[in-house]
């Protein structure tokens, strides 16, 4: 069983990614967007959130590069333009040019196994 | 209802091994119970109270309570990662104080060296069923990459340097070298710590806790049992819990839970952090340290990499001596747990049986605190404050 294929309540999410679509979850009572998506809004608790499309335009919170493995990769925070921050990786960047503050747009990369992952890229 | 006198730490053991391949996980959890016991001039008999933590094989404390043949009114099995066994001496003191349980016993063991599942660079395994798996496992989180982000944050908000987070690691070395059980035991520089390999920015090898077999246990009683104990008397005056993460989205990594568990455990105690004369703080990587220093109020927010620099950290010259057994930077971090031997050495230190030349003088009141799960993600923290009596 792949991560992404085991909760109903995201479903829509990975299959809009795999369409070239980054959403994002907004409440629809007290209209805050929240990550990672949830049917229950983390903040009023309201039953009520709703997809909505991301701009996909966000600023690096903090990024660590790992450098003992094989292919070095840059996981981060992104902090999102509708507010919320997510975990994700930098790519097609020189890691050592990365800075905190950084803006970044959304790259979606598919893996080896197909699934598509919403990554972000120096803008 | 506090738990402040309610309760002693009667029995300390940490297992001397640090590489254990010819043992079960079981098989030390009953030894340490079994040098816990001793340490107190306690019997199997008089354990009625059992804790544990997410190490213990089995579904919470049943199978260990099976194997050790343990007959108890009272369990625990309150998983917060490392943290876990700094919670539960408090819950032994509540579960103590309501009647529930006389002698409670709680053990920690593991065997990350033996079984090969060392390190914190390959992605982490939690279970994919948890709801923040798909959004982290997927772009590699690790251990020391989920602290890596907390330390390039905490660099870049308050100007923490290399050299300062280095110095937390040179501190635990002079230590570890009064320590002939620590898997580290020669003096490093901070030189030597910043020219380590580079794991995972900012975090270099020696920025890292070591990874060993082993474990621990306490025993913790109620007073008047204690007290007809030969050993000195290690009382329980405060403690915290609290659980930090994500917050929705709201991530903000230049602090931890230890915010929440440390006032809370300094009012119930009615101290300050003025009148603590050792610590022991979770050291999963010597930025853990910073922060939580700062959290627990040990210095102001941001001035972490200052506060621990130049040797402040070391007992018999620094202002606040920490982790005098050399910690989970160079003793000690069995089953990838560190929080069992922070009240372990909390304890040594109070009875005054650290080794001579860590033993901080008059130490009358310590502070054990941990940090369990990631720092970087979402994690647990408990504060436990021991007065010796």
């Amino acid at each position: 069983m792949d991560a992404t294929d085991n909760s109903p309540e995201v479903k829509a999410f990975w299959e809009a990614l795999a369409d070239g679509r980054f959403l994002v979850r907004r409440c629809t009572d007290c209209s805050r967007a929240h990550w990672y998506p949830r049917g229950v809004c983390p903040f009023c608790f309201s039953g009520g959130t709703e997809w909505v499309d991301g701009s996909g335009r966000g600023t690096i919170y903090s990024y660590s590069v790992m450098r003992r493995v094989q292919t070095p990769y840059a996981i981060a925070y992104v902090t999102l333009e509708e507010g919320p921050t997510m975990m994700t990786n930098i790519v097609d960047c020189s890691f050592d040019d990365l800075r905190i503050g950084q803006a970044v747009r959304l790259s979606i990369q598919k893996r080896a196994d197909g699934l598509s992952l919403p990554m972000f890229t120096p803008a | 209802m506090t738990i402040k006198n309610k309760a002693y730490i009667a029995g300390a053991f940490e297992h001397p091994t640090r590489h254990a391949p010819d043992k079960s996980v079981a098989q030390l959890h009953a030894e340490v119970a079994r040098g816990a016991l001793e340490d107190a001039g306690l019997t199997k008999n008089d354990i009625d109270g059992y804790f544990c933590g997410g190490d213990a094989p089995g579904t919470g404390p049943l199978s260990m309570v099976d194997y050790m043949n343990l007959k108890v009114r009272h369990v625990d099995s309150t998983n917060i990662g490392g943290s876990s066994y700094i919670a539960h001496v408090a819950h032994a003191a509540e579960a103590i104080a309501a009647g529930k349980c006389n002698v409670a016993l709680i053990t920690l063991a593991g065997r990350p060296r033996s079984e090969g599942t060392a390190g914190g660079v390959p992605p982490r395994t939690d279970n994919p069923v948890q709801p923040d798996f798909a959004w982290e496992q997927p772009f590699g989180l690790a251990t020391v990459n989920a602290y890596g982000l907390c330390a390039m944050r905490h660099m870049h908000e308050f100007g923490t340097t290399a050299e300062q987070f280095a110095w937390v690691k040179v501190a635990a070395s002079h230590h570890a070298q009064h320590n002939p059980n620590a898997v580290l035991r020669d003096l490093v520089t901070v030189e030597q710590v910043v020219k380590s390999p580079m794991i995972s920015d900012p975090i270099h090898r020696l920025d890292c806790c070591v990874i060993s077999d082993g474990g621990g246990a306490l025993i913790v009683a109620r007073p008047e049992i204690a007290k007809n104990l030969k050993r000195p008397l290690v009382k329980v005056i405060g403690a915290g819990e609290a659980p930090k993460h994500q917050m929705g989205g709201n991530v903000d990594l230049t602090y931890s839970a230890a915010v929440w568990s440390g006032p809370t455990a300094f009012a119930e105690a009615g101290i300050k952090p003025a009148d603590v004369k050792y610590v022991s703080v979770y050291d999963s990587f010597t930025v853990t340290v910073v922060i939580q220093l700062e959290d627990l109020g040990f210095c102001a927010k941001g001035k972490g990499g200052p506060f621990v620099a130049d040797g402040n950290l070391i007992s018999g010259q620094g202002k606040l001596p920490f982790n005098t057994d050399g910690g989970g930077l160079c003793n000690n971090h069995p089953a990838h747990r560190g929080g069992m031997t922070k009240v372990i050495e909390a304890v040594r230190q109070l009875r005054g049986e650290a080794h001579p030349a860590v033993q901080v003088k008059n130490c009358d009141i310590a502070l054990a605190h941990g940090t369990g799960g990631l720092l970087g993600t979402r994690h647990g923290a408990a504060t436990l404050i021991l007065e010796r009596e």
